[in-house]
């Protein structure tokens, strides 16, 4: 089945089309890019001048399956994602049972392939059972299919295991992405720790608790010369770290969330559980750190940490709701917003933050461009479309998402996922 | 002033010598059904398949050869400074009821035969055993005595007998007296 | 050349030629094994004591026979059933059974180093038979005196050790000798029991198993050392079996005269399968063999003459060793 799309105006990277292109796509792939294109039988759609970037990957999601498939699934999850513009998710482990044998992966990524609007990539956990005490069978996670491992929902504790898991991760070549919270410091804290912490009388979680094992895993790293990702890098302190680890040659990559771009620790004066993350939402100065830090580099990628939670979950008190806020459906418009609008980044950088990084740090060697012979995974984005989030279209099954009601301008017009169109608007 | 040293053997002596024992062998003894001969390294082994050479010259019968490493027998293991060099000891047949002839190249203190006799036994109970050696200087420690001899040499203890043999030493055979220099 | 070392401590201090002579003496000493009268006088009258602080039953018997078979007497000590776990310390140990003059003792221990300080502080003859994770030499010796029997030569032989490096003495004892020797090594296993910085010892490293099936002339496969690791080096057995095992489907791509070899004891199933063990290309109970034979020349060259060269020892220069382990 193949596609011509007509008048794309093609955000890469590294290049923004200076004038409208068609984009002529057969067999899931990208075989022709240029002007004047002849359809040769393909169902023909009119871009109208939309922005084209390349399929976003999301490096880092909750589908819940298997386990808690009441508040998502593959199959809801991939419809949110599609609607937001991914064509690439990877979901993270923290499932019942855990992502710890090849078996749990093959079966997945079968029921991707069911679904077949988005790719999904799972992520196997580090420790079996996430229980920081083994390491997993790396080699069979990633023979099944696992591009990553993480123990996600915690940090791997013990810093000697750590050690062994970059060492023998290093020989079987997979990437470990690392949840950065020192659970002693951390505390059970639900906001950062700051006056807004001690004006709400809430737990607070000290930020140190996030930046020690930056630290400890940039030295790690440094020691083995060895590679690790950190997960939603919320602080200022933690992108000083990694801008001084980088400048030193040591392989460490990082990516950050919407929300820890968009709002603060004030934002949680409504006691909205929708506003208790982990790691919770910073404090301005934060905020602006994370913006420079996406500006300059330091900061690889956008992604989304998708968490759905049902809505009784979320109807309890602040102390006892648990962490986690839907993200699929905002993050564009959020990026668009908060960071291109105002100058943060260029729309060149948005194509590096979600799509062309993260397919380098995960090595999927065909995606992350609108180019030639690429996989045909494409994002259309109207960036003029104004339009608020309603609970009602909410793809996601669950609806826990702090941006209810929020005005946004520019949207994902249509997702096409190896060809195929996977959401329309 | 030491004395030159004299040559008493030389190669056409030796092989004459030679002859002459593996006659002697043949004529003295039980026949040539169980004989074997098992020379003592390192100069006997040579001397020993050269006498395995003249029997078969003479009766056309090859007769089997071994080779002995008395090393590990030695009765001055322990107080002796150096290790001496450990070579091989090759024998692979049954020497259990067989008619064994020793075969060394000079016969001393006898200490040496007395190790090989040692060494025998823990390979097998022979019928007989006897010794033939190219030379006999005298001087016997032990009551150790030679069936058949090449040549009788009476020597003082502040002389060396060398013997040198084609395979071992690279020079024509010949068997040389020297003077030792200093007290033995 | 002549033998003049007083003791046995390691591989890593012996020269090449020192290597070859112990070969050599080993050759010679074989066939005393095969004979109807395993016995040969050399070191009638003296005593060999065994002092074993690791559980052992191949090295000890091995020694003991050695010794027997030199018609040396031999003395057995392990600490379970002796003064030692009465808290004596191992130096005060060593040196009761000196006072009963005592010509050598075979020692293996967990603690790295613990020859080295017997020697240093003690006139008999020190071997040691394995001291923690740093060295077996007698091991060593073995292993290189099969391939020069089962391959004419040590020098420019391809060996891959796989395994369990980081833990492993036969290991390193093989590294040092088998380089000295001009062999070329390569080691294999998972990254995570590999030791810091062993290229600098003039090894190849991979962590691929199937590059050393493909091009080694002789495979040494080593046991996972479970009473070593304090932490969880390996995920499972499981995967270690599957991608570093060998077993006889992933022989057929190796060459058709290699050998292998193993110290034993075996963990079928692990490191290797049972048919392959079992199979024409194993070699390990010709090690075990060879063993005894490695160790009479070892005995034969240490004891024996009077006035072996002695080193001034640390009790004559008047410092003190307080040992505890």
């Amino acid at each position: 089945m193949s596609l011509l799309l007509k008048s794309a105006i093609i955000v890469n990277a590294d290049k923004i089309s200076d004038k409208p292109q068609d984009i002529f796509i057969e067999n899931g792939k990208i075989s022709k890019i240029g002007t004047s294109l002849q359809a040769h039988g393909a169902r023909v759609m009119d871009v109208k001048k939309n922005l084209v970037f390349p399929g976003l990957i999301d490096m880092h999601c909750h589908l819940r399956e298997p386990g808690r498939e009441d508040k998502e699934t593959i199959e809801t999850g991939s419809r949110s994602a599609a609607k937001g513009g991914f064509t690439t998710i990877c979901c993270m482990p923290n499932t019942t049972p855990v992502i710890d044998h090849g078996m749990i992966v093959e079966g997945m990524i079968k029921e991707a392939k069911r679904v077949g609007l988005v790719n999904v990539f799972p992520m196997g956990a580090i420790t079996r059972g996430q229980k920081g005490e083994e390491l997993v069978d790396m080699f069979e996670l990633k023979e099944a299919g696992c591009v990553a491992l993480s123990d996600d929902g915690k940090s791997v504790y013990n810093a000697q295991l750590m050690r062994l898991a970059m060492a023998y991760a290093q020989m079987v070549g997979i990437l470990l992405i690392e949840h950065c919270e020192d659970p002693p410091l951390s505390s059970h804290g639900v906001m950062n720790e700051s006056y807004s912490s001690t004006v709400l009388g809430l737990k607070p979680q000290a930020g140190v608790a996030e930046t020690v094992i930056v630290s400890r895993d940039i030295e790690l790293a440094n020691y083995l010369k060895a590679r690790v990702h950190m997960a939603h890098m919320s602080l200022k302190r933690s992108v000083e770290l990694i801008r001084f680890a980088k400048s030193q040659g040591i392989q460490v990559t990082a990516e950050a969330c919407p929300h820890h771009f968009t709002l603060t620790e004030e934002d949680v004066q409504s006691f909205d559980t929708n506003t208790k993350v982990n790691p919770p939402l910073r404090s301005r100065e934060d905020v602006e750190a994370i913006k420079e830090g996406l500006r300059d580099g330091t900061i690889d990628c956008i992604s989304t940490d998708h968490a759905p939670h049902t809505h009784e979950e979320k109807e309890l008190e602040f102390d006892r709701a648990p962490f986690g806020m839907i993200g699929f459906e905002t993050a564009v418009g959020l990026t668009l917003n908060e960071l291109v609008d105002k100058k943060v980044l260029t729309l060149l950088q948005m194509a590096e933050k979600m799509s062309a990084a993260p397919a380098r740090i995960l090595g999927l060697k065909t995606k992350g461009a609108v180019n030639e012979s690429f996989d045909a995974d494409l994002t259309i984005i109207d960036p003029d479309k104004e339009w608020t989030l309603k609970k009602e279209e909410i793809a996601s099954k669950s609806k826990n998402s702090p941006f209810i009601g929020r005005k946004f301008k520019g949207k994902v017009e249509m997702t096409i996922c190896g060809g195929k169109i996977s959401y329309e608007s | 002033m030491t004395n030159p040293a004299s040559k008493i053997m030389d190669q056409d002596i030796v092989r004459r010598a030679l002859m002459r024992i593996a006659h002697e062998i043949l004529e003295n003894g039980s026949g040539i059904e169980e004989l074997c001969l098992i020379g003592i390294r390192t100069r006997g082994a040579v001397l020993a398949e050269r006498l395995k050479g003249c029997i078969l010259q003479i009766e056309k019968k090859t007769v089997p050869v071994g080779i002995l490493d008395i090393t590990l027998y030695r009765d001055d293991l322990s107080t002796i400074s150096t290790k001496p060099i450990l070579h091989e000891t090759l024998i692979d047949f049954d020497i259990t009821g067989k008619d064994i002839v020793l075969v060394d190249d000079v016969l001393y203190t006898g200490r040496t035969i007395r190790s090989a006799l040692d060494a025998l036994v823990d390979f097998g109970r022979p019928s007989k055993i006897q010794l033939a050696v190219l030379i006999d200087r005298g001087h016997r420690e032990l009551p150790i005595r030679a069936d058949y001899v090449g040549k009788n040499i009476p020597t003082s203890v502040h002389q060396n007998v060398q013997v040198r043999l084609k395979e071992t030493d690279g020079v024509d055979d010949e068997v040389v007296i020297e003077d030792r220099a200093g007290p033995s | 050349m002549n033998w003049t070392k007083h003791d046995l401590i390691d591989l890593q201090s012996l020269s090449k030629e020192e290597i070859e002579l112990i070969l050599e003496t080993a050759k010679s000493l074989r066939e005393v094994s095969t004979r109807d009268i395993k016995k040969v006088p050399a070191l009638r009258g003296k005593t060999v004591a065994m002092l074993f602080f690791e559980p052992s039953t191949r090295t000890r018997t091995s020694f003991e026979l050695a010794a027997k078979r030199l018609s040396a007497d031999t003395l057995n000590i392990s600490p379970g059933g002796s003064s030692f776990s009465k808290g004596e310390s191992i130096l005060d140990t060593a040196k009761n059974i000196q006072a009963m003059n005592v010509d050598m003792i075979v020692v293996r221990h967990s603690s790295a180093g613990t020859p080295k300080i017997l020697a240093d502080a003690l006139e008999p003859a020190i071997i040691n038979a394995g001291d923690g994770c740093r060295e077996h030499p007698t091991q060593a010796l073995l292993d290189m005196f099969t391939i020069k029997e089962k391959l004419g030569k040590i020098e420019g032989m391809k060996v891959g050790i796989v395994g369990d490096i980081l833990h492993s003495r036969v290991a390193r004892s093989n590294i040092w000798g088998l380089t000295k020797l001009g062999a070329r090594v390569t080691l294999c296993g998972p990254s995570t029991l590999m030791p810091m910085d062993i290229k600098k010892t003039g090894v190849q490293i991979t962590y691929d198993v199937e590059d050393v099936v493909r091009d080694s002339d002789v495979i040494m496969l080593l046991r996972l050392q479970n009473e070593r690791m304090t932490e969880k080096f390996l995920p499972s057995v499981r995967e270690f079996a599957k991608k570093f095992g060998i077993n006889k489907d992933r022989l057929k791509r190796a060459k058709k005269d290699v050998i292998i070899m193993h110290p034993g004891p075996t963990n079928r199933g692990v490191e290797i399968s049972g048919d392959v063990a079992d199979g024409e290309q194993s070699v390990i109970l010709e090690q075990v063999t060879n063993g005894i034979a490695i160790r009479m020349a070892v005995l034969y060259l240490l004891l024996g003459a009077k006035d072996r060269e002695r080193k001034p020892t640390t009790k004559q220069k008047g410092t003190k060793h307080v040992l505890t382990t």
